[in-house]
């Protein structure tokens, strides 16, 4: 067992049993909160796949943006000393039944596909030395997203898509800033 | 003689000897000297905000003419570790109905959020913590986490003013974030890397702030809403909110809050002497790592005396104009400056005319800023309604004849 | 690069022990003598009246949010300036075409009047 599998083994636990603990309390804080956790273990999840990049903007947007905002509608709409009792699914067994069905059924087509069981190669980029392959990785995303041969019109969509977002959810909450104001 | 020239280095000659004394094997040996290194990162922190509360109360009160703490020790020196035990003789109050995990993590979690910004701090250059290659996102990723605590704090206290305060709080920070990160992109572009200390090294044929004094002013000024500083302390201030979303913490764990909040200071005091000043480069580097690490707090000290200054000069400004100032003022400089920073450096790129041409930009456009924003304001002012004379107060003629 | 992280790692797991040292240490040394009076919430020196909630209003939403949409262009645009001593003129244009569409998002909810504070 390397320390590396221990260190995995560890995070995946700590994911997810705060990922169950986010879908099964009754006070939506409390699961507002485990969300963060569990949101926080993806992150050294991208750590230990050497993808530090994508780790520290998991933590910027989605713990500092989303579950911030998913934790004011929260507390907003919500009395703090009361206990929510959300109510129990009527089909809480058949959920578990399929989900458990689906969960063997990957497990199995896992364990057919050798990539399962290859140790994932060395990350290496020719002509540079693994000291500074980080920053070269991150100098070569930059350079396809503007690239034409590669990925700028994604890009730019990216930027409509925001603009897009932008608008649809103040025109949403408008009847409201419009009361307010 | 050893010892003074590179302190660093002699204490990981001596865990080696001691490794080698004891047989270690080198995964443990490597473990052992990171942990020894993380305890005197996360300590330095925190050992440096004794001083520098005292510091703080005694520029304070020369600013305001008067003589600080003088009474505990020689020069009030020892008022801190006086002020810290009688912290820790409060009685631990926890209100009813008081949330008990959030409310007792919250405190842990803002200093947890402040210490680990020191990691990536580059002392000197061979004085790193970590040099990770996105250490200036990292950072803001941290900050998060403070953002986060003081969602916590304010909503686990089971009091109405913790709680709006709380949220006044959130959306102050959350809305400063916007020109911070658009001004950390500055040098970030300037160096072409995210890594602290790869910005510090790109600063070696001049400082950032000749080519971008004007994001300099941006972080500078995001930074000090971000640590909820005046003149963007609403979100304690005693009038206006009992004291925000740590009304109900008393004690130790207030304590915590409170130095948290000063070292915040301080680091991003030394944030931008590293991001636009140099940090740690200065006559004399060469000699030993030391004199690196002596630039670095001077500059650092030089921003923290601003932020005092500041601190003790301006007034409070009102949430709907703090929130207007940022929106409106300092986020559209922002993405101007980076666009034109961006432009007007490829364009003149290997130049020598490009720092002059860069400094000239950011000076236009921060003239034009203020242009707009005074002839905005005199608009504003002759909107309102103007009398010819100064009204006077009359008494109703029915109550004269009544007295009489 | 791992190496770097490990340290990360390891200051992680530190740095909670440091504040949590000196408020464990008021445990011993803090005198504990709770009475209902003292635990109440505070209200200025008033009883409280109703349940401990907030008035939902919606600008504080507005403000995660909008604060959420340039997050995300922030992100984006850090790759491009990581980049951006081995682009082109063309591609610095690019990143500013998008940094100009997002930009004429902030002006709509400007004129829309979603960032006052009423």
């Amino acid at each position: 067992m390397t320390p590396l599998q221990v260190i995995f083994l560890i995070t995946a636990a700590v994911t997810l049993v705060a990922a169950l603990a986010v879908v099964t309390r009754q006070n939506l804080v409390h699961a507002a909160l485990f969300l963060v956790l569990s949101l926080f273990g993806v992150a050294v999840f991208f750590v230990l796949l050497e993808a530090e990049f994508l780790a520290v903007v998991q933590v910027i947007v989605y713990i500092g943006a989303i579950a911030i905002l998913m934790i004011f509608a929260v507390m907003l709409t919500r009395k703090v000393a009361s206990d929510d009792t959300v109510a129990a699914n009527r089909n809480a067994g058949w959920a578990g039944l399929i989900a458990a069905g689906l969960f063997f059924i990957l497990v199995i087509m896992l364990s057919a596909w050798s990539g399962f069981y290859t140790q994932a190669a060395e990350l290496s980029r020719p002509g540079v030395d693994t000291a500074d392959l980080g920053q070269a990785m991150l100098v070569e995303l930059g350079e396809h997203l503007v690239s034409p041969q590669a990925y700028v019109i994604p890009f730019e969509v990216a930027s409509v898509l925001l603009l897009a977002a932008l608008i649809g959810s103040l025109v949403i909450a408008w009847p409201r800033i419009k009361k307010e104001a | 003689m050893e010892f003074l020239k590179d302190p660093v280095a002699f204490i990981a000659g001596l865990l080696q000897n001691l490794s080698a004394a004891l047989n270690l094997p080198p995964a443990v040996e490597s473990i052992l000297g990171t942990v020894i290194a993380v305890v005197v990162v996360a300590s330095f922190g925190l050992v440096l905000v004794i001083p520098m509360i005292w510091v703080e109360r005694k520029v304070a009160a020369r600013f305001q003419d008067r003589l600080g703490p003088n009474r505990a020790g020689p020069y009030g020196l020892l008022q801190t570790f006086a002020d810290m035990i009688k912290l820790i003789t409060k009685e631990n109050i926890t209100p009813d109905g008081a949330d008990k995990v959030p409310y007792n993590i919250a405190p842990v979690l803002s200093v947890v959020s402040v210490v680990m910004i020191w990691a990536v701090i580059p002392f000197s250059a061979i004085w790193i913590g970590s040099d990770l290659n996105v250490g200036v996102l990292y950072i803001a990723a941290v900050g998060s986490f403070g953002i986060l605590s003081v969602l916590m704090a304010g909503w686990s206290s089971n009091n109405k003013y913790a709680l709006l305060g709380a949220f006044r709080a959130v959306a102050q920070l959350v809305s400063y974030e916007v020109p911070l990160f658009m001004a950390l992109l500055v040098p970030i572009l300037l160096a072409g890397t995210m890594s602290v200390n790869g910005i510090v090294e790109a600063q070696s044929y001049g400082w950032f702030i000749l080519a971008a004094p004007v994001p300099a002013l941006i972080f500078f000024i995001s930074s000090v809403a971000e640590i909820g500083r005046t003149p963007f302390d609403l979100l304690e201030a005693e009038s206006e909110i009992v004291a925000g979303f740590h009304t109900e913490y008393t004690g130790m764990k207030f304590g915590m809050f409170f130095a948290g909040e000063f070292l915040h200071a301080f680091t991003i005091s030394v944030l931008t002497a590293i991001l636009f000043f140099g940090g740690w480069r200065g006559p004399g580097i060469e000699f030993s790592p030391l004199v690196g690490f002596f630039w670095l707090m001077a500059k650092g000290s030089a921003f923290y005396f601003l932020v005092m200054w500041i601190r003790t000069t301006l007034p409070r400004i009102r949430i709907d104009h703090m929130l207007a100032f940022n929106w409106k003022v300092l986020t559209p400089l922002s993405l101007v400056i980076l666009m034109l920073t961006a432009v007007l450096d490829k364009v003149f790129a290997g130049d020598p005319l490009r720092v002059p041409v860069l400094l000239a930009a950011n000076v236009v456009s921060l003239f034009v800023t203020l242009w707009l924003a005074t002839s905005v304001s005199k608009r504003q002012q002759k909107d309102l309604q103007t009398f010819p004379t100064r009204p006077v107060a009359v008494p109703p003629a029915s109550e004269a004849e009544t007295s009489a | 690069m791992l190496d770097s992280w490990l340290f990360i790692g390891i200051i992680l797991l530190i740095a909670p022990t440091l504040p949590a040292v000196p408020i464990l240490i008021t445990r011993f040394t803090a005198p504990s003598k709770p009475n209902p009076i003292k635990q109440e919430t505070y209200e200025c020196g008033m009883e409280t009246v109703g349940e401990t909630w907030v008035q939902f209003k919606v600008q504080y939403y507005i403000f995660a949010l909008v604060f959420l949409i340039f997050d995300v262009e922030t992100i984006f645009l850090i790759p491009w300036a990581v980049a951006y001593n081995k682009l082109p003129l063309f591609a610095v244009v690019e990143g500013v075409l998008f940094i100009m569409i997002l930009a004429a998002g902030l002006i709509y909810a400007w004129r829309k009047g979603a960032l006052e504070w009423s």
